[in-house]
C-alpha cells in the first residue's frame, strides 16, 4: 500500500514538472526577439502584411491565452502546425520521434549492460589491470568530443573497413535489420560517449558501500569477494546507478544533435535544430516538451526504482 | 563439562599483528582455548583486542596484516591456508559476532537470507534445512514468532532482536569457535542481560569455545571462564575469572577491578537541606511532530548539586538536556532560572541566560574543531562572554587549563593531538569558560575507556566543589549515576517515573521499572547473571514475590 502511494506522488510530482516546464518552454520562445509573423514574412514585411499575419496566427491575444490554447491543443495530441510548412507538426514528429527513440535504445541495450558490468567487474577486482584499463579507456572515450569520435569510427569502420555505411540513411518500410545496421555506427559513438559515466559510477558506489559493517560480516561468513560485491554491495549502491543510468539514457534521446548531423540521421534532435535557425516556434516547442516529457519521465521511473530497491523506503508507511 | 573440553581447540602463538603505518597492533600473544572453554578478552580502545579476535578467523582489517607467529586451529596452522581455505573456515568453524548488529546486518536482505547464506554457499545444508535450522535457532533465542521472523529486514526487528539473530547467523554452520565483539555493548541494560543470558545458553548447550571481546569486566565475569587482560597489544595478565576478579596480579588489572568496583559501591549521598535552586524544570512536554518525547517532566536542580537523568535510549533524557539549552523549543511547560523563566528558543534567550547553562556533548572528537588550536577553542568564549582581549584572555586560557589539569603549553596543539580524556577535558573547560551555574553534561563519558572515564568524573566532581556549579548529568549509566548524582531523575518512554536522592532511589526504588533497571546492572562477581533471572522470573511471575 504504502510504495504504490510513493509512486503516485512520484508521478504526480512529474507531471506538475512538466507542466512548469512548459510554461518556461512557452515563455522562453516568446521571449526571442521579433515574432513569428515578421520571422514568416522577412524582408516582404510591410505593417498590413504583418497586421494581417498576426491577426491569423492569433499573435494578438495576450502571451497567457495563447499558452492556454496551446496547452488545450497539446492535451488533446494536437501539437499545431508547423510554420514553415503548414501540416500538422504530430505528423512530421512522430516517425522522427521513433527514429530517436530507435537509436537511444540501441544505444543503451550496448551501453548500460556494458557499463553497469564493467562497473561491478571493475569493483570486484579494485586495482586490477583490468579495473585499471576500463577506467583509462572510458575516460578517454568521454573525453573526445563526439564528432571526433564519429568521424574516426567512420574512418576505420565505414572508409577502411568497409564493415558499415558511414551514413545512417533510414526510410519508411526499412527492415529491422538494414535498420539495425544503419544505425550501428551512431549507436557504438553514443556508447561510447555515455559509458564512462555509468561504469564510474557503479565502480565508485559499489566500493564505498564495501566498507560497510555488513560486507565485513560477510566476509566473514567465509563469502567469496564476487559474491559478496553482486549480493551484499550492490543491491545496496543500487539508489546512485540507477541515477545515473536513468541521466544518461535521457542524454541518449536529447543529446544526440551532434551524431545526428554527422550520421545524418532523421531524428527529433536535427528536427529541432532545423526549426530553431526557421524561427519555427510552434515546432520548438513541441520537440522541447519530447525531450521534457522523456527526461522528467526517466527520472521518475528511476526514484520510483531506487525506492523499490530500499526496503526501508519500500516499507516506510507501513510501520 | 565432559572429556571434550580437555582437547586443545585454539592455540596462538607470538602473534604479531601490525598497521601498514608501521604501528604494531598487537605483540607476542600466546593463547590456549579448550573446546567449550570461553575466554574474556579485557582492554581499553586499542588494546589490541578485537585485532585478537579476529585472527582466528586469518582477517585483519583494512590497513593491517598478520606479519608473525601461529594460529593453530585443531593443530592446523591457518596462516598458511589459501584464500579457499581460508574462505572455507571462516563462518563454517570460526564464526563471528559483531559489536553492532543493527550495522552488520545488511539492510537491504530480510534476516532468514542472511542466516542461511552460510550454510548454503558453503554447500553444508540446502534451503530448506537451512532455513529449518535457522527457525530452531530463532526459537532457541526466544525471537518473537520464529517461524516468521526471517522474513523480517534489519530495520524491522530491535538491537537485541538483531543482536540475538546475529548469533543465530554465527551459530547456523555450527562452529567450533564463536568471536564475540563487544555483543552487548551497543544494547540497553535491560536487554543485555537477556542477550547475554541467551549467548550463555547458546555456548553452553552446543560446547562451542568462545572467544569474548569486550571493554566491561562485569560483563565477561557473568560468561568467562578464563580473562585475558590486554593492553597496548601485550598479555597484562591471564588467569581464571575468579582469580581476575578477586586477586589481580598486576598493577594494571587491579585499577581495572577497582574502578568497576567502585563503580558499585555507592555515592551514599543523603537527602541534606538542598540550596538555593538553580533550575527549575516545570510540567515540560517535548514533541517531534505529532510523536510526544518527553511528556510533563517536573523536577529542580539546586546549586552545587548534581541531578543525574538515567533511562534507556529512546527515553527521551537528551530531548530534555537540549531543551534546557533552547536547542529543542519545548511544547508545553517552561524552565526557570531561578526566578525567571527562559524563553523556549535560545535564540530569544539574552546573553546572560544563554552564559548561565553550558552543555558537554557526549562525543569530544566531534565537539572540537580539529582546525582550531587550544587556544582558539577556548580564547573565543572567553573573549565572547567576558568581553576580554589580548593578554586577558590568555591568562584566563591558561587558568582554564590549570582547572581542568592539563599542561600550559597544550595552548598550541590541535584536538587531533590530544587523547579522548584530554578532548574530553578541553570540553569541560570550554564550557566553564563561560563562568556557568549549570552545566548539562551529556553522556560524556561513554565514549571514554573505563579509567579515563573514572578521571573525568573525578574531576567534575572536584570542579564542583571548587566553583559550585550545578550539573543536571544525562547517562544510561547507573554506575555513574551511583557515583556522581545527588539525586536522579528515571525517565522511561519519555515520561518520568522516579525522582528522589540517589540513596534512596537506589536502596528502595520505588516503581518496578526503576527496580528492573538497578537488577540489570551486571555486578563483578561471577554468579551474578544466575541469581539477576531467578530474581527477574520471580518479579515477572509477580512483583510482590520479589524479595525486598
Amino acid at each position: 500500500m504504502g510504495i504504490l502511494r510513493f509512486i503516485a506522488a512520484r508521478a504526480a510530482l512529474g507531471v506538475l514538472t512538466l507542466f512548469a516546464v512548459s510554461i518556461l518552454l512557452y515563455l522562453g520562445t516568446q521571449l526571442l526577439p521579433g515574432d513569428v509573423a515578421s520571422a514568416l514574412l522577412g524582408q516582404s514585411a510591410t505593417p498590413d502584411a504583418l497586421a494581417v499575419l498576426r491577426a491569423k496566427l492569433g499573435l494578438n491575444e495576450p502571451a497567457y491565452l495563447r499558452y492556454l490554447h496551446w496547452l488545450w491543443g497539446v492535451l488533446h495530441g494536437n501539437l499545431g502546425n508547423s510554420l514553415t510548412t503548414g501540416t500538422p507538426i504530430a505528423g512530421e514528429l512522430m516517425p522522427r520521434l521513433i527514429n530517436t527513440l530507435f537509436l537511444a535504445g540501441y544505444a543503451a541495450i550496448i551501453a548500460v549492460p556494458l557499463a553497469v558490468g564493467l562497473g561491478i567487474l571493475s569493483a570486484i577486482r579494485e586495482g586490477s589491470l583490468m579495473d585499471r584499463l576500463a577506467s583509462i579507456l572510458s575516460l578517454a572515450a568521454i573525453s573526445f568530443p563526439e564528432f571526433f569520435v564519429s568521424y574516426i569510427l567512420i574512418v576505420v569502420f565505414a572508409s577502411q573497413l568497409g564493415w558499415l555505411p558511414s551514413l545512417a540513411t533510414v526510410y519508411d518500410g526499412m527492415g529491422f535489420w538494414d535498420r539495425v545496421d544503419a544505425t550501428t555506427l551512431p549507436a557504438i559513438t553514443l556508447t561510447l560517449v555515455v559509458v564512462a559515466h555509468m561504469l564510474r559510477m557503479t565502480r565508485t558506489s559499489t566500493l564505498a558501500v564495501m566498507s560497510a559493517p555488513y560486507v565485513e560480516t560477510a566476509f566473514l561468513k567465509g563469502l567469496s569477494r564476487s559474491r559478496v560485491v553482486l549480493s551484499h554491495a550492490l543491491p545496496n549502491a543500487l539508489a546512485p546507478i540507477i541515477n545515473v543510468v536513468a541521466i544518461n539514457l535521457a542524454y541518449l534521446v536529447v543529446g544526440v544533435v551532434v551524431v545526428e548531423v554527422v550520421f545524418v540521421y532523421p531524428g527529433v534532435g536535427q528536427l529541432m535544430v532545423d526549426a530553431v535557425t526557421k524561427r519555427d516556434l510552434p515546432t520548438v516547442q513541441a520537440c522541447g516538451l519530447v525531450f521534457a516529457i522523456v527526461f522528467i519521465g526517466l527520472n521518475t521511473i528511476a526514484d520510483i526504482c531506487s525506492a523499490l530497491a530500499n526496503p526501508r523506503l519500500r516499507s516506510r508507511k507501513r510501520q | 563439562m565432559s572429556a571434550a573440553k580437555n582437547d586443545m581447540l585454539l592455540q596462538i602463538r607470538g602473534l604479531r599483528i601490525e598497521a601498514s603505518n608501521g604501528a604494531v597492533l598487537t605483540d607476542g600473544i600466546d593463547l590456549d582455548l579448550r573446546r567449550g572453554e570461553v575466554l574474556g578478552l579485557i582492554g581499553e580502545s586499542g588494546a589490541g583486542k578485537s585485532t585478537l579476535g579476529l585472527a582466528p578467523l586469518v582477517y585483519a582489517r583494512a590497513g593491517c596484516s598478520i606479519t608473525g607467529g601461529e594460529i593453530l586451529l585443531a593443530g592446523q596452522d591457518l596462516r598458511k591456508l589459501d584464500t579457499n581455505g581460508r574462505r572455507s573456515l571462516r563462518g563454517v568453524r570460526v564464526a563471528y559476532v559483531a559489536q553492532s548488529a543493527a550495522a552488520a546486518f545488511n539492510p537491504s536482505m530480510t534476516l532468514m537470507a542472511q542466516v542461511c547464506e552460510g550454510p548454503i554457499r558453503h554447500g553444508l545444508m540446502n534451503r530448506r534445512e537451512a532455513e529449518a535450522k535457522a527457525i530452531e535457532l530463532f526459537a532457541a533465542l526466544d525471537l518473537p514468532e520464529p517461524k516468521t521472523f526471517g522474513q523480517r529486514y534489519p530495520h524491522e526487528a530491535s538491537g537485541g532482536q538483531l543482536q540475538r539473530a546475529m548469533a543465530a547467523m554465527a551459530m547456523s554452520c555450527q562452529p567450533d569457535l564463536l568471536v564475540l565483539d563487544e555483543p552487548t555493548t551497543a544494547l540497553d541494560v535491560t536487554t543485555q542481560i537477556e542477550v547475554l543470558a541467551k549467548l550463555r545458553e547458546l555456548i553452553h548447550e552446543h560446547n562451542t569455545a568462545a572467544l569474548y571481546v569486550t571493554h566491561d569486566l562485569s560483563v565477561v565475569a557473568q560468561i568467562a571462564d578464563r580473562i585475558m587482560v590486554l593492553r597496548h597489544g601485550k598479555m597484562v595478565e591471564t588467569g581464571t575469572t575468579n582469580d581476575i576478579l578477586m586477586t589481580p596480579r598486576e598493577a594494571y588489572t587491579t585499577a581495572l577491578v577497582a574502578e568497576r568496583k567502585a563503580a558499585m559501591s555507592g555515592h551514599g549521598v543523603a537527602e541534606a537541606a538542598r540550596g538555593e535552586t538553580v533550575l527549575t524544570v516545570d510540567d515540560v512536554t517535548i514533541k517531534y511532530g505529532p510523536v510526544t518525547a518527553v511528556k510533563n517532566i517536573s523536577f529542580t536542580v539546586s546549586r552545587g548539586e548534581t541531578v543525574a537523568v538515567v533511562g534507556e535510549s529512546g527515553s527521551g533524557k537528551s530531548t530534555l538536556a537540549y531543551a534546557a539549552i533552547g536547542q529543542i523549543e519545548a511544547a508545553g511547560g517552561a524552565f526557570r532560572f531561578g526566578q525567571a523563566a527562559l524563553p523556549p528558543s535560545f535564540k530569544k534567550r539574552s546573553l546572560e541566560q544563554r552564559q548561565r547553562i553550558q552543555l558537554i556533548y557526549q562525543l569530544p572528537d566531534i565537539a572540537l574543531n580539529p582546525r582550531q588550536k587550544i587556544s582558539d577553542i577556548l580564547g573565543r568564549p572567553v573573549a565572547f562572554f567576558e568581553k576580554l582581549s589580548g593578554a586577558a584572555v590568555k591568562a584566563r586560557v591558561a587558568e582554564l587549563l590549570t582547572l581542568v589539569g592539563l599542561p600550559l603549553d597544550y595552548t598550541e596543539r590541535f584536538p587531533g593531538q590530544l587523547s579522548g580524556g584530554q578532548k574530553q577535558r578541553i570540553c569541560i573547560a570550554r564550557a566553564l569558560a563561560a563562568r556557568p551555574e549549570l552545566v548539562i553534561c551529556d553522556e560524556v563519558t561513554s565514549a571514554l575507556d573505563p579509567l579515563v572515564a573514572e578521571d573525568i568524573l573525578k574531576l567534575l566532581k572536584q570542579l564542583q566543589d571548587e566553583l559550585g556549579v550545578s550539573y543536571l548529568f544525562i547517562t544510561h549509566d547507573l554506575g555513574t549515576v551511583k557515583r556522581i548524582a545527588h539525586r536522579v531523575v528515571v525517565m522511561l518512554k519519555g515520561q518520568m517515573v522516579a525522582e528522589g536522592a540517589t540513596s534512596d532511589i537506589f536502596e528502595t526504588p520505588p516503581d518496578d521499572y526503576t527496580r528492573k533497571l538497578l537488577l540489570s546492572v551486571p555486578e563483578m562477581r561471577t554468579d551474578w547473571l544466575d541469581e539477576a533471572l531467578t530474581r527477574r522470573d520471580i518479579w515477572r511471575a509477580g512483583p510482590a514475590a520479589l524479595p525486598a
